[in-house]
């Protein structure tokens, strides 16, 4: 392992980290947007779109993201849409995490107890006021540990866009083991970034998991 | 729409030739990460202080990175620093084998953790031996807790070896973009129909495993 290297790869590993980084919050955001708009309709039953939405989960959840990509970067732009690389990568994660998120959020709230929604009624609420007031702040509550694994698992899956040829941090380390043959220092630097960014996030989740425990169980 | 390269010569079985390669090497797989999962597992709830910390260590290490980053450094880092020369599937199953292992052993060591011990106590005070308790009493609980989130982890692992193609192997995508290749000139849509064909061959693979994983988890929910 030659030090030197190390060093004068850095930049060119900080710039693709912080591409990763973008677009995989990015996609993130989107897919809790999709995600918490399924969950919604699935969960309330809405006629027709539980239907479509339904679909949508089941298709996403059982393909690679790889198979994903290289429809929406390779295949749609022959049927007149065209998408720059980037857009499609945080699409890609957006469209796959939303189905994970989606699940989550529908767990969550079929998790809260009856007797939730019962109490509050009872108590006088108006529908409107135990769903936001009672039942959503218990379902986020009981979808975090899911919703965290979710949000590791597509940083992770952030690694395959190096295939539609997005700068990130595989096609860094690809093209430099290509370019000079510094496989170990190269390689070094790939997990190391990795590292950087998936350590702090799986500390923060487990810290965030138990104080919401704490919150809601009182253990 | 591209759909018609298909049907052109024997392009389709080409695909479900180079699926089948990717299933292979995903099934190969799981089969060495279930049983090797098992006896993991079974270790880490002895509670050795020292196998515990190795344990851990390996799981968080394969558990955060991303399994491509892990295809690279068994492909490209075993022969530089080992000098061994893997072929590219040797790399992939050692891989996916190694991932399959620590979830596999974590899904174990937390079934196994989750039955309590009154019903071992009550198992040998109703006068069954350590081997009957296992095989009536604990393990048919286990396996119940287990069965489900096994088959969710077989359906993951078949997803994740699409990865494979990245490391050169002709797997279902490559075959897919060497037709579009192939066919440029004749067909110039074909990249949205053979994309297209290989999503939905996918999803025919493993949506019918994540259905049953599905059935099984709500049959056996108590």
């Amino acid at each position: 392992m030659n030090f030197e290297v190390i060093v004068s790869y850095f930049p060119r590993f900080v710039e693709a980290f912080w591409l990763t980084v973008r677009i995989g919050f990015i996609g993130i955001g989107i897919s809790f947007i999709i995600g918490i708009i399924t969950a919604f309709a699935v969960h309330f039953k809405i006629p027709f779109l539980s239907g479509i939405f339904g679909i949508y989960v089941e298709l996403f959840r059982n393909t690679p993201l790889l198979v994903q990509l290289f429809f929406i970067y390779f295949g749609l732009p022959k049927v007149g849409i065209t998408i720059s690389a980037e857009v499609c990568g945080c699409l890609g994660i957006g469209l796959l995490g939303g189905s994970y998120m989606a699940e989550s959020f529908r767990s969550g709230l079929e998790a809260v107890p009856f007797s939730q929604s019962e109490g509050a009624l009872a108590l006088g609420l108006s529908r409107a006021q135990m769903f936001f007031y009672v039942i959503l702040p218990e379902a986020f509550a009981l979808s975090v540990p899911a919703i965290i694994a979710n949000i590791i698992f597509l940083l992770k899956e952030t690694s395959v866009f190096s295939a539609i040829s997005l700068m990130d941090l595989m096609f860094t380390a690809k093209d430099l083991i290509g370019l000079h043959y510094n496989t170990a220092e190269a390689l070094f630097l790939l997990v190391f970034f990795y590292a950087v960014m998936l350590i702090p996030i799986s500390i923060l989740g487990n810290v965030i998991e138990k104080r919401i425990r704490f919150k809601m169980f009182g253990v | 729409m591209g759909f018609e390269v298909l049907v052109k010569g024997n392009n389709l079985l080409r695909l479900f030739m180079g699926l089948y390669i990717a299933l292979k090497i995903s099934f190969i797989s799981v089969f060495i990460s279930i049983i090797l999962g098992v006896v993991l597992g079974t270790v880490m709830t002895l509670n050795n202080r020292i196998i515990n910390f190795i344990c851990r260590l390996y799981l968080e290490f394969i558990r955060i990175m991303p399994q491509m980053v892990l295809l690279f450094l068994c492909y490209f880092g075993a022969t530089k620093a080992l000098g061994i020369n893997l072929s590219a599937e040797t790399a992939a199953v050692i891989v996916f084998s190694l991932w399959g292992t620590a979830e596999m052993s974590d899904l174990v060591r937390g079934a196994l953790k989750a039955i309590p011990t009154a019903q071992y106590e009550s198992s040998y005070a109703l006068g069954f031996t350590v081997f009957q308790t296992y095989v009536f009493v604990i393990i048919p609980q286990i396996i119940r807790r287990m069965l489900p989130l096994s088959i969710n982890l077989i359906t993951r692992m078949i997803k994740t070896t699409s990865l494979i193609m990245m490391i050169g192997i002709v797997e279902v995508l490559k075959v897919g973009q060497q037709i579009i290749e192939a066919n440029r000139k004749s067909s110039p849509n074909a990249a949205f129909g053979v994309f297209a064909t290989i999503f939905v061959l996918y999803f025919v693979v493993c949506w019918p495993v994540s259905l049953l994983s599905k059935y099984l988890e709500k049959k056996w929910e108590s």
